[in-house]
């Protein structure tokens, strides 16, 4: 009985990962799957949510900032708004420019805030983070709490997917396909593809902060080196590509399905000989790289491929990747 | 002052140095393949781990078996373009940034698999400095490295400005679809660019890590500045790059100086941000370089 008790609470514990995962995924849907814009920041959004919410809703300490004891929602709202506001300054500068441009100003801005958690002591408590994070329902008795929280995750994911889903079917997604399949095309019909463009890029960000608030409550702590900036950035990529991008079930898919996969071979690799399981951890890291590199070439519509508003699919034998030639083949063109 | 020269001049342009180095590999790769390379600072970490391998084979000074590194190196990244980006060629270049991007991941997990993640060195023991004038002094290893700079560098000129291959070069970066229409061979082009790029990626790697140490990390730490570099050359210059390179890396020295008051003007842990407020700056301002490169 002991033994199903566990596994259930892993499969609890696994979920609810999978679901922060699944929002982040969702965000960058938005940014990529539809509009076609390059995030490789995504741990630098995650970690401005992650310590909005964490150093709103602490109780007062004096190793860092905050601690105003305010209620989850402030904590979370926060999140979005300052993820937000920061993707809207990096839009505006570079929105303009090609897609390698957004990745690197993102992979910078990333860096950067790294750099300000770590230096800046007397607001974050520098490199050993911010602890004791409330965590809700956490008074309710054991497996209630995990299982409270877990719903409270799949909740979320569930409004997020309605309100995107809807967002997808209505004209400004539209607009959106438009824009990633045919720029100038988008520009003649008269709209203004900067401004959507930034649009996409700051709902996709407001998501992924609100994915780092949830994640900061739900481990009780936050630091700057909680995690691997680059490998939780590339793993949300991984997600959506298997998942299928501009497919919001394909993200919710890919995120759980890699989710599961990559915890999975972790308690496999932490069962090997110490030596050996160091090793193996990068290897994980090395295969998870290849098999976005097979999905990019082999099968670059994912599990689940785009489906056109109105029933149906991306027109026969041109994948997602091929659409998007059009879109920097013009881009070319104009240069 | 003279303090300021030791101090923060001199390693400023040693540092400069090596962002140049780097910056040109990062500025051909995005000029004539058209995509910005994020695993270029995992292939400087690739060459420095051959190099510090063939050390421990044979016992020589760094600068001996560099070459052989390059080699080595290039064989590797050439047979990563030829199994991971030619087959996206045709593809749109924001997918190719993709792939160097997992490709980034993928050499660096690499490396750690097979050498470790120990912090080393290439050389042991400490070295005196060269003293002039009874107060300059310069460390032999920097001297070292800004020479070798001097040398790689009007080797690249020569190759870009005297061979076919050069202007071929020149060539595609200025338009692909005009230099096919004449008949150069692009996949020619495309391979010499890798072994360009390789070989002074290699090169600014080994510099780095005689003036400092080898760490799996020491690559992607110069990224973000090669980019920045990059793009305050100009995208597809290469001597835009080496401008760019010095001029970051000589101003990221110079904003931990005392220019105000006793401290430093910014806190060091903040050297690496300065990279990028340049290249925020460039963005906004000149997105086309101080030496008009493309802006895609």
């Amino acid at each position: 009985m002991d033994q199903f008790y566990g596994i259930f609470l892993y499969i609890v514990a696994l979920l609810t990962m999978g679901g922060i995962y699944a929002i982040l995924t969702l965000g960058l849907n938005i940014q990529w799957g539809f509009t076609g814009l390059f995030n490789a920041g995504i741990a630098g959004f995650l970690a401005v949510g992650a310590y909005t919410s964490a150093l709103l809703t602490t109780a007062a300490s004096e190793r860092h900032i905050g601690g105003l004891e305010a209620p989850y929602i402030v904590g979370l709202g926060a999140a979005m708004v300052t993820s937000g506001i920061i993707a809207y300054v990096i839009g505006k500068i570079c929105i303009r420019l090609r897609s390698d441009y957004l990745a690197i100003a993102t992979i910078g801005i990333a860096e950067i805030l790294r750099l300000v958690v770590k230096n800046e002591t007397w607001a974050t408590n520098g490199p050993r983070g911010v602890s004791m994070v409330p965590k809700p329902f956490e008074t309710l008795p054991e497996p209630y709490n995990q299982i409270c929280f877990l719903l409270l995750i799949l909740a979320t994911v569930g409004v997020i997917y309605l309100l995107i889903e809807r967002a997808r079917r209505s004209p400004w997604g539209r607009v959106m396909t438009a824009i990633r399949e045919n720029e100038d095309a988008a520009r003649a019909a008269g709209k203004d593809v900067e401004r959507l463009r930034i649009e996409a890029f700051v709902i996709g960000s407001m998501l992924m902060g609100l994915a780092g608030g949830f994640m900061a409550h739900y481990l009780k702590f936050i630091g700057p080196n909680a995690t691997d900036p680059l490998t939780s950035t590339f793993l949300v990529w991984v997600m959506l590509t298997v998942g299928g991008s501009a497919n919001n079930k394909g993200a919710i898919l890919g995120a759980m399905l890699i989710w599961t996969v990559w915890s999975a071979t972790e308690i496999f690799t932490s069962r090997l000989p110490e030596e050996l399981a160091i090793r193996t951890a990068y290897i994980r890291i090395f295969l998870i790289g290849l098999l976005l590199q097979i999905i990019l070439q082999k099968f670059s519509k994912g599990i689940l491929p785009e489906q056109r508003p109105g029933g149906q699919s991306t027109a026969a034998g041109q994948s997602t990747l091929a659409g998007r030639s059009t879109m920097a083949g013009s881009k070319k063109d104009s240069t | 002052m003279i303090e300021f020269i030791n101090f923060h001049l001199i390693p400023g342009l040693v540092l400069g140095s090596i962002y140049a180095l780097g910056a040109i590999g990062v500025t051909l790769t995005f000029g004539i393949l058209r995509f910005a390379n994020f695993a270029h600072g995992e292939t400087m970490t690739l060459g420095v781990y051959f190099t510090l391998s063939l050390i421990i084979l044979t016992g020589l000074h760094p600068l001996v078996v560099m070459p052989l590194a390059m080699a080595l190196t290039t064989i590797v990244i050439l047979g990563v373009d030829r199994v991971f980006y030619k087959p996206l060629r045709a593809a749109p270049t924001v997918v190719l940034v993709m792939a160097s991007f997992g490709l980034m991941l993928m050499v660096r997990s690499a490396i750690q698999f097979t050498w470790g993640v120990q912090l080393t060195s290439l050389s042991t023991g400490i070295v005196k400095p060269y003293i002039f004038f009874d107060a300059l002094r310069i460390s032999p290893k920097h001297v070292m490295i800004i020479i070798a700079t001097i040398l790689l560098m009007l080797v690249v000129h020569f190759l870009l400005t005297r061979t076919r291959m050069g202007k071929a070069m020149r060539a595609m970066a200025d338009s692909p679809e005009l230099a096919r229409l004449t008949g150069i061979d692009t996949e020619a082009v495309v391979r010499m660019t890798w072994i360009i790029g390789t070989c002074l990626a290699t090169a600014a790697g080994v510099f780095l890590a005689i003036d400092t140490h080898v760490e799996t990390l020491m690559g992607y730490k110069l990224l973000l500045p090669m980019f920045a570099a990059a793009i305050l050359g100009g995208i597809g210059r290469p001597y835009g790059a080496v401008a760019g390179g010095l001029i970051i890396g000589v101003v990221e020295e110079l904003s931990t100086y005392a220019w105000i008051g006793d401290g430093p003007l910014l806190n060091p842990g903040y050297k690496a941000g300065v990279a990028f407020a340049i290249m925020v700056v460039m963005l906004i301002w000149r997105p086309s370089g101080l030496f008009r490169g493309r802006v895609f």
